[in-house]
């Protein structure tokens, strides 16, 4: 069941199978299914209001689907949730320090406290966040918070990382820093699985990319024939920058 | 108001001279007091975060009653705990009675629902923003509380206060459970209100002083606080 390398990622395959997800009437995400295979980078792409934070709180299991399934590895998205790290748009920061905010997770999972230092002091060191480790975790800026957040779901080596739209509120200072360290992540073999509404950010980091539209996945393609050509009429409007409705 | 400028005279001069009789009734009062925000606190804190994070039937009655609770009489609650704790009560046995054991049960019964309520509302707020964090990280319902009280620790504190300040101006429920014993039950507020129908306005006004003091300094902590977490916390 351990993930160890890349490929023998024990979550995957990750299977969607004909998921619909209603609110009212209204179908947030409307009859998707997909496999995600492999370890490569997949960006979940779409104009805002497509439903890909929907999809990827109905991945994690924060969101129960109104019909069809999801598996990771063969299990359900809750009996997986461990092995995963979530990232949202809006990071929630204990009021706590930036150290106490990473050790609170190791707690929560049951580790000791001697194993908790050693992990606390990777974690700071692989967001660049050390010298800020006693400042309090809400006074910091937004780049900073959401790297304090993407250190806090790479602590116990996930298996997979969801990002939801990880850089959609800071500067280009901060969306590169975060950037970095999205691709660092998705080094150490971690699968990662994130949403952008940015297509400029899309063609940096995506090796897949799904284009999702009105709750419908119109597109699952390698990230080099999607943005050479994508098929879907909608799809080719997005990336040539025009506003799809 | 000649009385009245001497009452007040004398009254510095006992507060300035630490008179023993108005050291003891003040260290009584604040024994008691403290000691039933403390069980309060203990009751209360977890009892309001169990609240606001569980989900059963009879849930919002429950919290509609407590709140109310939040303004209960002391005078009733004194009659109550006197009726148990009365000698043909069903805890009469305990000859607990007309001592400060009695007072600091009556307090906490004021107490508790006042922390519960505020403690209740304070995790609830939170519990709205952390929700998705806690469940994404496999947090269970008592480590989700303990994370809870935790971040909430000063707004906590505050409700906590706002109980210190209850209990020690409340005279309804001590006058009736301890009975104003000199130096047994004889607290702040006990003493006021009989002092003041002797005559003896010096004491009562000396110990007016202090309550008053008290009471502002408790607010004005509860503010800072307040200011202070704001700052640091965000």
């Amino acid at each position: 069941m351990a993930a160890d390398t890349a490929d023998s990622n024990g979550l995957l395959p990750m299977v969607v199978d004909a998921v619909s997800y209603r609110a009212g009437d209204r179908a947030l995400i409307d009859h998707v299914s997909f496999r995600l295979e492999d370890s490569r980078r997949t960006v979940i792409l779409g104009p805002n209001g497509a439903g890909k934070s929907v999809l990827l709180r109905l991945c994690h299991g924060l969101l129960a689907p109104s019909a069809g399934a999801i598996t990771w590895g063969g299990f359900t998205p809750a009996a997986t949730m461990k092995r995963r790290g979530l990232v949202f748009q809006r990071p929630v920061m204990l009021r706590r320090s930036v150290a106490a905010n990473i050790e609170h997770v190791l707690k929560t999972q049951g580790i000791g406290r001697d194993r908790r230092r050693g992990l606390v002091s990777a974690a700071l060191d692989q967001a660049g966040l050390q010298p800020l480790a006693h400042r309090q975790a809400r006074t910091l800026s937004g780049g900073e918070q959401q790297r304090l957040a993407i250190a806090r779901a790479w602590l116990l080596e996930p298996a997979v990382v969801l990002l939801d739209e990880p850089t959609a509120n800071l500067d280009p200072g901060a969306t590169r820093a975060v950037e970095e360290l999205i691709i660092r992540l998705g080094a150490t073999g971690a699968k990662i699985l994130m949403t952008t509404h940015d297509i400029a950010q899309a063609r940096r980091l995506a090796e897949e990319v799904m284009f999702l539209h009105h709750g419908r996945l119109l597109e699952h393609r390698p990230a080099v024939e999607f943005f050479a050509g994508p098929r879907d009429p909608d799809a080719a409007d997005f990336i040539a920058g025009q506003l799809i409705n | 108001m000649n009385d009245f400028s001497n009452a007040l005279s004398t009254a510095f001069a006992l507060v300035t001279s630490l008179d023993r009789d108005l050291v003891e009734i003040v260290g009584l009062s604040l024994e008691i007091s403290l000691t039933a925000v403390l069980v309060a606190a203990i009751i209360g804190l977890p009892a309001g975060a169990a609240l606001a994070l569980s989900r059963f039937p009879g849930r919002r009655p429950l919290i509609i009653v407590l709140n109310a609770l939040m303004g209960l009489p002391p005078v009733v609650v004194g009659l109550v705990i006197y009726l148990l704790l009365s000698r043909s009560g069903p805890l009469g046995s305990y000859g607990l009675l007309f001592t400060p054991t009695a007072m600091v049960i009556a307090q906490s019964v004021l107490v508790t629902p006042i922390i519960a309520a505020l403690a209740r509302q304070t995790v609830a707020d939170l519990h709205e923003e952390y929700d998705e964090h806690l469940r994404a990280i496999g947090s269970g319902p008592l480590q989700r509380m303990a994370t809870l009280l935790w971040d909430g620790r000063f707004r906590l504190l505050t409700a906590i206060l706002a109980g210190f300040g209850r209990a020690i101006a409340e005279v309804g429920a001590v006058l009736i459970v301890g009975g104003n014993i000199l130096h047994s039950t004889r607290v702040m507020t006990t003493t006021i209100a009989l002092e003041t129908s002797k005559g003896n306005l010096a004491l009562a006004l000396g110990l007016g002083l202090i309550l008053v003091t008290l009471a502002v300094s408790v607010n004005a902590a509860a503010m800072l606080l307040g200011e202070t977490a704001h700052r640091r916390y965000g």
